[in-house]
This record gives structure tokens, C-alpha cells and sequence, in this order.
């Protein structure tokens, strides 16, 4: 029985659905249960985030963030690998970000100094993935702690350099200094002005291209190069994969590079697409989320963007909530952890019934 | 010099406190085989479960009782997600996390209207530090006296609990027959299921007992340490009581001096601010970072060696034939 194919569409449709409606519906309760009624928040939380180009411009610009760190966490699932750490690569790519714009922000054109900052963000996210990835590869650390724990010492550094190295000396905030002008990424609609097209102020950059310029990239390596095929293969069988002479330890550390890379370019839409200064944990749980964006687009670059505009609606659409009915910010959160629980940690709850329902069905009609 | 040091100490105790409920409950849950990284979850939950209702109730023992619940179905969730559903350890921990961090807050709000705080408690609703006998009478006895009445006396009752459940965590899981099979779960749930003993009836134990420790390190946090729930309180210390874990080797008395030199550190960090060395600040962040980057020391095996339970992480799967 269990030789019969399922097809793919309730792997990659039906399953993500049913797990998405029963976060839903729990979400539902909850709303229910602090006298918001679920139909009219939902219709809330819509006309919010895509009602108006506003909206549409948060919605997009939560949702660039999400799609690096998505795909952050992404790449290097692909190669068993869980990168928790995608809070603490996107906090330390934007002192790489920063560091750029604040030296070179005034003397350098754009063109010249994006790709410096998009460098430099890379890089910075990726060195701090390497360290963690170095010792899971060759001294047997367990990449889960080790990742979490750089989260922490990336908050302490990124403190401390803050607070103590980078803080202007006319201010208290520990913040650095605000970017010269000439750094700041462009918006998307002063774009869409310079071919006549007017829309509403929103904070959604040019960063938006990148992130999914980076999910093609992201598609092809991991489906169309010999190096993505040596992640996926670790991915799937370490033990398979050594004996046809890859190496573990080279992947690993190549996977969790790209992935630190990923999350560090996060930094390009907040810090230099928006807030235009390094500031005190401006990361704000988006890498975690990130796992959630990665779970829910089921690993793959289209799903991470798909997922991600889940997230970048939610974020907006929750904001929106929390204006009309004075509710909590947070509830989102509530509804991000429950896509977790579903989506991830409960996946085998529903995809082996659905499995056998299937099964049940179709074998009836070959039989009538 | 002698009373900093008491008072350095004395705060070490009350900073290692949730990290040692925490870690032991880790240290269950691990040894059965189960990563719990949802630990900061349970912290936050219970933390805030108790102060809701020990503000309402005016009853800091209801306050517990309640917090140890919410714990308690929150590792619940974790174990039927991790045991019976097989689905992804450090997933569901995640989602434990970020469940508790939305949930307390939204309802925080909606019942307390106050940000997401709950009201300050007070009298019974709060823990007070208890007085050992004769305290004020030897307080003046030089050496012994502040030892005694500024370091031994003047706790609440959790954190003598919290010393307590270290060596009876040891003696269950090194005297008792359920501490050997939870042991061997860990190691290796095949040969335990070989023996005819269920692997899923011990790892749903540890969980419980995971759940009941970690909700009174929350409960302590809000009803103990501070007398009110504020959003996010814990703060990390769930991670870090699961660094105490891996640093502690997963035994019971390692971890506590884990956790009680994470709290020196902590203590230090708040004593050192401002404080020059040679004309240099010594940076607070620093030894703020200091418990993380000792743990990725210890587990890249740079001092020392920390070797997991072997099946930690693995959900268990029966054979089929």
C-alpha cells in the first residue's frame, strides 16, 4: 500500500493548508475568547495590509525582511541543518551594513556603495554563521546551542558597541549615527515617481529585488549546482552522502555560510532601507520568525515568498488590530507560534491521515 | 570586602535560582532523550500564570499551583508534539517559546489592562523572605554573622527549594529504579523498549516533571524576585539555564554550580559597571556574554568535554514488522 505514490499536490497544497486552517481556527478561539470577533478582525487585518498602498508597502517591506531570513533558515535545513541563529546574523550583518554606510555613505555614489554594503552585510552574517558551523564541522559542537548561544554574544557585542564605540558622543540612545543620505537605500515608491507613477509614502526599498533576486539564486544553487546537490544530499543521508566522498564538514560550513549571508542581508531593508542607523535590537525576532517563513514555504524559495507575504501581512495586519481594537501588538506572535506548532512540530499529525485518506479513496475507484 | 562578597553572593542565589529550576527541569527532559529548548516558555508562562493568579486570588500558594499547571500543559504540548507526534524537537520548543511570549502578553492586556503587566502583588499574594531563627541575635557575630543572617537567611522558600531539588533530582535519577530506565531512554530507547518498559509512559514522566520544575522557576521570577509579571521577563533564561545544562555535563550538581556561577557572573557584571582596570572600563556586555562563550567553549571541547545523552533529539520509533 505504502508504494503507492501520493501526489504532490497534498504534500505541498493540502498538507500546508489544513495546518495553516487549524492555526486559524486556534487563533480564532483566542480572538473569540478577548470579545474580537474573528470575521471582523480578519477583514481588518486585510484592509490594513493590502487595502491601501500604504498598507501594501508595510505589508512588502515586513515581508522583504522575512524572505532573507526565511531563506536563511531554508538553505541550511537542506543540509540537516538548523540555523537558529539567524537572529544573531542578521544583528551582526548590520554592523556590516553600518559600518559602510557610516565611513563611505558620503563619499561614495550608490551604485558603488550598495554593493560594498550588500558585501559587507554578507559577509559580517556569514562569519558569524561560520564560527558556529566551524564547530559543529570539526569539533562536534551541536549547532542548535551553539547557534543560540551567538545570538547572545551578538547581543553583548552588538551592545557594547553601541553603547561604548559607535554611539555619537552628542547622544544618550545607544544608537549609531544616522547614515548620510546619499547611503539610504531608495524607496520603491520614489521609484515608481521617477516613471509618473505616484503611490503612497511606505517604507518597502529596492532591497525587495535583492531578497527575491537572492530566492532565485537560492533556487538554483541548491536545484542546479553540483554544490547544492552535495547540501541536499547531506540533507538527506549523511551517511550516504560520505560514502559517495562528500565531504560533512565541507557542507556544512558552506551551507551555514550562505545561510549566516542571508540573514545578514536582512540588514540592507531595515538598516539601510529604513531606520538608517545601527540601532539597539533592531533584528526584533524576525530571524526567529524566520524558522516559522522557512517551515511554512516548506524549504522551497517560492514557498519562502509566499510565506513570507503570510508574515508581512500578519505583522501589518496585526499593527492594524492593534489599533482598532486595542489589543496587544503581540497576538500575531501568538498566531506566528502557532504556524510553528502546526506547520512543523505537529506536520505529522494530519499528513499520514490525509495520506491514508487519500490512498482510501483512490483505491475505492480503481476497485468500482 | 567581606560583605561585598555576601552580598555578591547573595544575589548569585537569587539570580541562579530560576536558572537552577529551569536547568533541572532541562536535565529531566534530556535525559529522557526529549531537547527542550521551549524552557523559556515554560519560564515566561508560568511566570505569568502565577502572578495573574495570585493577584486575583490574593494567594501566593494558588499563584504556584496555577503557574506549575500552565508549565506543566505547555511541556505537555511539547511531549505530544515531540513523543506522539514525532515532529521535530527543537521546532516545537520553538513554537513553546514564541506561544508563551504572544499568549501572555495578549492576555495579559486583556485582563489586567496595564500593558501587558499584571498588578503589583502584595502580602500573601507575593513570596516573602523567610528568617531563620536567632538571625538578628547572630547577625553581630563577626564572619559567622553576615554569612548566616545576609547569605543563609532572609529567602523565599522557592529558592530553598530550588537548593533542595538538586540533591533529590540526584537521588531520582541515580538511586531509583525510575531514575535508571529514565536514564537508559536516553542513552537507548530501543533496549528499554526490549525490556518491555514503555519508552513513551518515561518520556511523558520526564516531561511532567520537566513541567513542575520549570514552573516553579517562573513562578519565582514573577511571585519571588519581582512581585508582579512583566512582558518578556525571562529574559533569555531559559537558554541560559539550558547552557548551565550542557555546561553542568547533565548531573544534577555540575549544573548547579553551572548555574550558580552564571549568577556570580551576572552579580559581577552589575558590581564591575563603571569599575576601571589599569584605566581601562571592563566592558558589562562582556561578562554578560561570558556564560555563552564558556558554553561554546566547553562544547567545541576546549575545556573539557560535555557528552550528550546519545538519543537526545530522536524521536523513538517502534519497529514495525
Amino acid at each position: 500500500m505504502s508504494q503507492q505514490r501520493i501526489p504532490l499536490w497534498i504534500n505541498v497544497g493540502l498538507v500546508p493548508l489544513i495546518n495553516l486552517l487549524m492555526a486559524f481556527t486556534v487563533s480564532a478561539l483566542l480572538f473569540y475568547y478577548i470579545n474580537i470577533n474573528p470575521l471582523e478582525a480578519v477583514q481588518v487585518m486585510w484592509e490594513g495590509a493590502f487595502g491601501n498602498a500604504e498598507g501594501v508597502g508595510f505589508t512588502l517591506y515586513y515581508a522583504t525582511g522575512f524572505i532573507f531570513t526565511g531563506l536563511a533558515v531554508a538553505v541550511a535545513y537542506h543540509a540537516g541543518l538548523f540555523n537558529i541563529g539567524g537572529e544573531g546574523q542578521a544583528y551582526v550583518g548590520g554592523l556590516g551594513v553600518g559600518l559602510v554606510c557610516l565611513w563611505l555613505g558620503d563619499k561614495l555614489p550608490l551604485y558603488l556603495l550598495l554593493p560594498l554594503a550588500l558585501i559587507a552585510g554578507g559577509l559580517f552574517g556569514a562569519a558569524w554563521a561560520f564560527i558556529p558551523a566551524y564547530l559543529q564541522a570539526k569539533r562536534g559542537s551541536h549547532i542548535v546551542i551553539t547557534t543560540i548561544m551567538f545570538n547572545f554574544i551578538a547581543s553583548s557585542l552588538m551592545a557594547y558597541l553601541l553603547v561604548d564605540v559607535l554611539k555619537p558622543a552628542n547622544t544618550m540612545a545607544p544608537e549609531s549615527a544616522v547614515f548620510a543620505e546619499a547611503s539610504w537605500l531608495p524607496k520603491i515608491h520614489n521609484l515608481l515617481a521617477l516613471v509618473g507613477i505616484n503611490m503612497t509614502e511606505s517604507p518597502v526599498n529596492i532591497s525587495l529585488i535583492w531578497a527575491i533576486l537572492c530566492a532565485v539564486f537560492v533556487w538554483v544553487f541548491l536545484w542546479h549546482t553540483r554544490w547544492g546537490y552535495q547540501i541536499r544530499s547531506v540533507g538527506a543521508n549523511v551517511h550516504a552522502a560520505g560514502y559517495a566522498g562528500i565531504s560533512y564538514s565541507k557542507v556544512t560550513i558552506m551551507a551555514m555560510a550562505i545561510s549566516g549571508m542571508l540573514a545578514g542581508f536582512f540588514a540592507l531593508n531595515v538598516i539601510q532601507g529604513e531606520l538608517h542607523q545601527i540601532k539597539l535590537n533592531y533584528v526584533e525576532g524576525f530571524g526567529f520568525t524566520g524558522i516559522a517563513v522557512a517551515l511554512m514555504g516548506r524549504n522551497h524559495p517560492v514557498g519562502v515568498i509566499l510565506a513570507s507575504l503570510l508574515f508581512g501581512f500578519l505583522y501589518q495586519g496585526g499593527a492594524e488590530l492593534s489599533f482598532d481594537y486595542g489589543v496587544d501588538r503581540n497576538i500575531v506572535v501568538v498566531l506566528q507560534g502557532l504556524v510553528i506548532l502546526f506547520s512543523g512540530a505537529l506536520e505529522h499529525m494530519f499528513k499520514p491521515r490525509l495520506e491514508a485518506l487519500y490512498l482510501k479513496i483512490t483505491s475505492r475507484q480503481e476497485t468500482a | 570586602m567581606y560583605e561585598t562578597l555576601i552580598l555578591m553572593l547573595d544575589s548569585t542565589v537569587r539570580v541562579a535560582t530560576p536558572l537552577i529550576f529551569a536547568a533541572l527541569a532541562g536535565l529531566f527532559c534530556e535525559r529522557s532523550g526529549v531537547v527542550n529548548i521551549g524552557l523559556e516558555g515554560n519560564l515566561l508562562a508560568s511566570a505569568f500564570a502565577g502572578a495573574a493568579t495570585a493577584s486575583v486570588t490574593g494567594s501566593a500558594f494558588e499563584g504556584v499551583i496555577a503557574g506549575v499547571f500552565v508549565s506543566i500543559t505547555m511541556s505537555l504540548l511539547h511531549g505530544f508534539a515531540t513523543i506522539t507526534h514525532r515532529g521535530d524537537q527543537v521546532v516545537s520548543g520553538m513554537a513553546v517559546n514564541i506561544l508563551a511570549a504572544g499568549l501572555t502578553v495578549t492576555l495579559g492586556r486583556y485582563w489586567f489592562d496595564q500593558g501587558g503587566q499584571t498588578p503589583a502583588l502584595d502580602g500573601n499574594a507575593r513570596f516573602a523572605p523567610l528568617h531563620l531563627p536567632l538571625e538578628s541575635s547572630i547577625q553581630n557575630i563577626p564572619v559567622i554573622g553576615p554569612l548566616y543572617s545576609g547569605l543563609l537567611s532572609g529567602h523565599t522558600i522557592l529558592e530553598y527549594i530550588a537548593v533542595l531539588a538538586v540533591p533529590v533530582s540526584w537521588w531520582i535519577l541515580y538511586r531509583t529504579r525510575f531514575g535508571l530506565r529514565l536514564r537508559a531512554v536516553g542513552e537507548s530507547p530501543a533496549a528499554v523498549d526490549t525490556a518491555g518498559i514503555s519508552v513513551i509512559r518515561l518520556r511523558y514522566s520526564a516531561i511532567v516533571i520537566c513541567g513542575l520544575l520549570a514552573g516553579l522557576g517562573g513562578t519565582y521570577l514573577s511571585m519571588a524576585q519581582t512581585a508582579q509579571f512583566i512582558p518578556n521577563m525571562s529574559a533569555g533564561k531559559g537558554y541560559m539555564a539550558l547552557a548551565a545544562l550542557v555546561f553542568g555535563k547533565w548531573r544534577p550538581w555540575t549544573t548547579m554550580s553551572a548555574c550558580l556561577l552564571f549568577g556570580f557572573l551576572d552579580a559581577l557584571a552589575i558590581r564591575l559597571q563603571g569599575v576601571q582596570i589599569a584605566g581601562h572600563a571592563i566592558p558589562v556586555q562582556f561578562i554578560e556574554a561570558l556564560p555563552y562563550l564558556l558554553t561554546v567553549f566547553l562544547l567545541a571541547g576546549f575545556i573539557g568535554k560535555a557528552v550528550a545523552p546519545k538519543a537526545l533529539g530522536t524521536a523513538y520509533v517502534k519497529e514495525r514488522e
